[in-house]
């Protein structure tokens, strides 16, 4: 028990290091879930302790760089949960119509495959050419990924039964470019696309949005961390307009509760009050 | 390591006092739980929190399939949920369950751990850190590994471990796992875990 209370001593005292010294703020991330990925990244390292990754990275950035890519989850697909975006299209897609332009804000958007379902869906419902997609994440790795719109071709197959149950209305395959082993994406999905570096922990609102995606990014926020990205969404979004979270995460614990309407509450799909 | 429950001999030791317990089980999982589950009566007031292996899928019914079956109230574990005595938690399918040092449930997206998510592992070892020596796990049937590691690491931190006996098992490599890694506190058959889990309760409560 003793040692443990050691290492978890380090695990504060490193999270602190990193926002000191990078600004990347993991003070109010899940606890556990840190802890098992600053394991998994001591063993990457070959270091034996928390202090010795903690020297290493506050004394080389190029460490920190590494560091981020264990401490940032990118566990994405395309056309996840394809209900969801099913409800998307037949709930929220025709309310969006009624707006001259729509601004869309993917927030954690990881290497980019929920960008890529959400342009492939507007686009389908002839909304995309009057769309600014805002697509943010806190890993300038992930986010470069996601410009570039390549993607394992192993993967099609799984991302092709999704878009269909999605209610994908043209065949999915029209919009790579198979080479090798890899899907190149049509890059005219991404010309309204705006890629940037935002953290929810650390940054403020930069636009008003139509449409807010957040999926699968608030379970690795603690409660007070949830509630300050619910502030900035709520801040953010119009009068009556949408957010959309991952198939298990909610507002009903968040004192945001009430400032939200769900639209489709099986779907997590939400509207400003 | 004890083999049975009650002990026959009166010199039997006090059970440690605990604040929650966790289960987990995988092949032949479903059967193996109701079985202990059915054994706990209305009104048991230690919390449980259980991971087994189901299919990827999008929305799971154990819970609802448990309810029927188990006095205590059943649910799927909520994202930041805190845990509430006497009541059962499941994991939903596609992501690991954790508990959080303030005794809140999280849900992750992580790698998968024995090609499995949730893992059993994942689900013990955050107890583990969280609850320290006031945790029981208890171990069952499965064709994996997972829940070895965890269950060692509650045995290292003081707390309680239960292993089903594997000649009882349905499918014993995941006890026999757990075996190999640590020696569990009892060893146990079925309805003597169900027993162990209503004793812990009279103890702590």
């Amino acid at each position: 028990m003793h040692q443990e209370r050691d290492a978890d001593i380090e695990l504060r005292l490193l999270i602190e290091a990193i926002y000191l010294k990078y600004s990347y703020d993991f003070r109010d991330y899940s606890g556990a879930s840190v802890k098992r990925r600053v394991a998994h990244a001591l063993r990457q390292f070959e270091l034996k302790t928390i202090s010795a990754l903690q020297e290493r990275v506050l004394h080389d950035p190029s460490a920190f760089m590494q560091l981020l890519q264990f401490l940032t989850i990118p566990v994405s697909e395309m056309f996840r949960d394809p209900t969801h975006f099913l409800a998307i299209r037949e709930e929220v897609v025709p309310l969006l119509k009624t707006y001259p332009s729509v601004k869309v804000w993917i927030a954690g958007c990881s290497t980019g495959e929920e960008v890529y379902s959400m342009a492939i869906l507007l686009r389908e419902e002839g909304l995309l050419d009057r769309t600014i997609i805002y697509a943010t994440d806190i890993n300038p790795n992930s986010l470069e990924k996601a410009k570039q719109g390549i993607f394992s071709m192993e993967n099609m197959r799984a991302y092709n039964e999704n878009y269909i149950k999605a209610g994908g209305k043209r065949l999915f395959s029209e919009y790579y470019t198979a080479a090798y082993d890899y899907a190149i994406f049509d890059k005219t999905l991404r010309e309204n696309v705006t890629f940037a570096d935002h953290s929810l922990a650390t940054d403020s609102v930069f636009s008003e949005t139509q449409l807010i995606s957040c999926r699968n990014v608030l379970i690795y926020f603690n409660k007070k961390l949830q509630d300050r990205a619910f502030g900035l969404f709520h801040e953010s979004l119009c009068h009556r307009g949408f957010l959309v979270l991952g198939s298990k995460e909610t507002l009903d614990f968040s004192g945001y509760k009430n400032q939200f309407d769900p639209l489709v509450k099986l779907e997590r799909i939400y509207r400003k009050s | 390591m004890r083999t049975s429950f009650p002990c026959p001999s009166p010199d039997q030791p006090a059970l440690p006092a605990v604040d929650a317990i966790v289960v987990g089980a995988s092949a032949g999982g479903v059967e193996a739980l109701l079985k202990i589950f059915r054994t706990l009566p209305k009104g048991y007031r230690l919390p449980i929190v259980a991971v087994l292996h189901v299919p990827d899928q999008r929305r799971s019914h154990l819970a609802e399939v448990f309810a029927m079956s188990v006095a205590m109230p059943v649910k799927e574990a909520d994202d930041k949920e805190t845990i509430a005595p006497g009541t059962l938690y499941f994991a939903a399918p596609g992501y690991h369950l954790s508990v959080e040092n303030d005794f809140s449930l999280s849900l992750s997206q992580e790698e998968r751990v024995h090609h499995s998510r949730p893992s059993i592992d994942v689900l013990f070892e955050s107890a583990a850190d969280a609850y320290g020596k006031r945790l029981a796990g208890v171990l069952l049937t499965g064709a994996s590994s997972d829940g070895a590691r965890g269950t060692a690491k509650i045995k290292e931190y003081g707390g309680l471990t239960v292993v089903q006996d594997p000649a009882q098992a349905l499918v014993r490599t995941m006890p026999e796992a757990a075996l190999a890694l640590h020696t569990p506190d009892f060893l146990l058959p079925l309805p003597d875990i169900g027993s162990l889990l209503v004793e812990l309760e009279r103890i702590a409560c």
